[in-house]
C-alpha cells in the first residue's frame, strides 16, 4: 500500500474542508472496497478522511421516510427490526452483502458512492426511489447512478443519509451470488411503494443498475411471477465475462425478478 | 508517526504506526499475536478474523488507526490464564475440526460471534452460511459445523463443559 495522510475529522464542515482542498484525498467509511483498492495499488490517495466522527450512522423511521445514515454498516441494516418491519426487502438484501466480517464494517453511504455494478445496495435505492442526501444537497435515486463505479457524487461531497420513501406495500431482493465473490451476478429488487412499482436490476448491465419499465407495467396491472415470465431484457448491453454470457445474465433477470415478486407475496 | 491506543485482550496498548499499517500487522509485527493469520491479500479467507467491540471483522481490511479507542480480542485472549481453552476451542479439538491449523483462529473467532449472536439457537444452514467469511483448503467444513454446534450448547449452557 502507498502511503497517505489519515484524518478523523469531528465534523461534517471540517471533512468537506479538507476533500474539497485536496482533489488526491478520499472519504473512508467501512473501507471494505477501499482498503483491498489501496492493498493492490490500484489507486493512491494523497489523504484519508475517515468518517467514522461524524455521527452518520443510524436509522430512523417516520410515517413517510425510512432514513439510513451514510455510515450505518449492512449488519445493523440487516438486524434492525424498524427496516424489517418497514420494508423487510431492504433488510434481506442487506443480510445476504458479502459476509458477516464484510457486513460488521461495509456501510450503505460506501456502497453507493462506490457505485459497483454487481453491488446490491444500489438496486434497492433505485427500485424504491430512494432520496441521497448529502452535505450540500438531496439526489433523486433516478439521477444518482450513472453508470459502472459513477455517480453524480461532484468531488469531495460526502453522502450523509439516505431517505426511503415509506410506506412500502411490497419489497423483495433476489440474487444470484457469483459463487466465489458473492456480489450479484444478477440481483433483481421488485418494489411498490410512494413512488409505484419499481424493478431495479444490478450485476447484469454495462452501465450499472438499471430499470425494467416493461415489468413494472405489467406488475402494477397484475402483480404476479407469472405477468412478467415472458418479458426478457435484451442481452445487448448486458456484461459478458468469465462468469457468465449476456444471454445467461438475460435469462437470470426473469428467473430472478419472478422470484423476487413470489417473495414479496 | 500517528499514535493508536486500544485494548487487546484485555490489555492496554499505546503504539506507533504508519497511516497504512493494517490492523493485522499491528497484532502480528508490533504486538507478536501472530495467532492472527493472513492467508489471502483480497479480504476474502476470513484468516485474519477478531472482534472489534464484540464483532468479527477482517483485520487485513482495517487500518490500525481505524481500531483507535476499540476493544481488540484476538485468539491468544480466549483461553483462560490457567490454560483451559474456550468451549469452541475445547469443541474444535474434540470434533476434529482442524488439520492444517491454517484457517482455524479466524474460524473459530467467527464461530463465536456467530454463537454469540444467536442465542435462540443455530441451525445447520445458519452455521454454515455464518462461515461465508471464512475458508478452509483442508476438512470440508463438516467437522468445523459439527464443533460450532456442540459449542453452542456448552456457550449457552446447555451443556456443561467436559472436565479437563
Ligand atoms: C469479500 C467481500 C464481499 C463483498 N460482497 C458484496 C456483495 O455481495 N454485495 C455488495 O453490494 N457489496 C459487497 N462487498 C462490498 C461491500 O459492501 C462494501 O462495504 C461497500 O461496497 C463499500 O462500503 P464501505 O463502507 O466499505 O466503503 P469504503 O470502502 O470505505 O469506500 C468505498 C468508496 O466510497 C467512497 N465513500 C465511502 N463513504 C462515502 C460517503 N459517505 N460519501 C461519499 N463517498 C464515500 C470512498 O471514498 C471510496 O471511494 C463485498 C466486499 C468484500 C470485501
Ligand atoms: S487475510 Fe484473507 S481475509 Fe484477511
Ligand atoms: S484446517 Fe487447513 S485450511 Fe482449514
Amino acid at each position: 500500500m502507498y502511503n497517505f495522510a489519515y484524518h478523523k475529522p469531528a465534523s461534517l464542515a471540517d471533512a468537506v474542508k479538507i476533500l474539497s482542498a485536496d482533489p488526491e484525498a478520499r472519504p473512508l467509511a467501512g473501507g471494505q472496497t477501499l482498503i483491498p483498492v489501496l492493498k493492490q495499488r490500484l489507486n493512491k490517495p494523497s489523504q484519508l478522511v475517515d468518517l467514522a466522527a461524524l455521527g452518520l450512522a443510524g436509522i430512523k423511521v417516520s410515517p413517510t421516510a425510512l432514513t439510513i445514515g451514510a455510515m450505518t454498516p449492512h449488519a445493523a441494516v440487516a438486524r434492525s427490526a424498524e427496516v424489517r418491519k418497514a420494508i423487510p426487502g431492504l433488510a434481506d438484501l442487506a443480510s445476504w452483502i458479502g459476509d458477516e466480517q464484510v457486513r460488521h464494517r461495509g456501510t450503505i453511504g460506501g456502497s453507493l458512492a462506490n457505485n459497483d455494478p454487481s453491488a446490491c445496495y444500489p438496486a434497492a435505492v433505485l427500485a424504491l426511489g430512494a432520496t441521497i442526501k448529502t452535505d450540500r444537497r438531496e439526489i433523486a435515486a433516478d439521477d444518482f447512478f450513472q453508470g459502472m463505479f459513477t455517480t453524480a457524487l461532484e468531488p469531495g461531497e460526502i453522502i450523509t443519509e439516505v431517505a426511503f420513501p415509506l410506506p412500502v406495500e411490497k419489497s423483495a431482493y433476489e440474487k444470484f451470488r457469483q459463487p466465489a465473490s458473492r456480489y450479484a451476478m444478477v440481483g433483481v429488487f421488485v418494489a411498490k411503494g410512494p413512488k409505484g412499482v419499481r424493478v431495479a436490476v444490478t450485476g447484469a448491465g454495462q452501465n450499472g443498475v438499471f430499470r425494467v419499465p416493461e415489468m413494472e407495467d405489467a406488475l402494477a396491472k397484475s402483480w404476479s411471477p407469472d405477468s412478467i415470465a415472458a418479458i426478457k431484457v435484451s442481452p445487448d448491453g448486458l456484461v459478458s465475462d468469465i462468469h457468465g454470457s449476456a444471454a445467461y445474465r438475460s435469462h437470470l433477470i426473469t428467473v430472478m425478478a419472478k422470484r423476487a415478486v413470489a417473495k414479496a407475496g | 508517526m500517528p499514535q493508536v491506543s486500544l485494548k487487546v485482550n484485555g490489555k492496554k496498548v499505546t503504539v506507533e504506526v504508519e497511516p497504512r499499517t493494517l490492523l493485522v500487522e499491528l497484532l502480528r509485527e508490533k504486538l507478536g499475536l501472530t495467532g492472527t493469520h493472513i492467508g489471502c491479500d483480497t479480504s476474502q479467507c476470513g484468516a485474519c478474523t477478531v472482534h472489534l467491540n464484540g464483532d468479527s471483522v477482517k483485520s487485513c481490511t482495517m487500518l490500525a488507526v481505524q481500531a483507535e479507542g476499540a476493544e481488540v480480542l484476538t485468539i491468544e485472549g480466549l483461553a483462560r490464564p490457567d490454560g483451559t481453552l474456550h468451549p469452541m476451542q475445547e469443541m474444535f479439538r474434540e470434533h476434529h475440526a482442524l488439520q492444517c491449523g491454517y484457517c482455524t483462529p479466524g474460524m473459530v473467532m467467527s464461530a463465536i460471534d456467530l454463537v454469540n449472536k444467536h442465542p435462540e439457537g443455530l441451525t445447520e444452514e445458519q452455521i454454515r452460511e455464518g462461515l461465508e467469511g471464512n475458508l478452509c483448503r483442508c476438512t470440508g467444513y463438516h467437522n468445523i459445523v459439527k464443533a460450532i454446534a456442540a459449542a453452542w450448547e456448552i456457550m449457552h449452557g446447555k451443556k456443561a463443559a467436559r472436565a479437563a
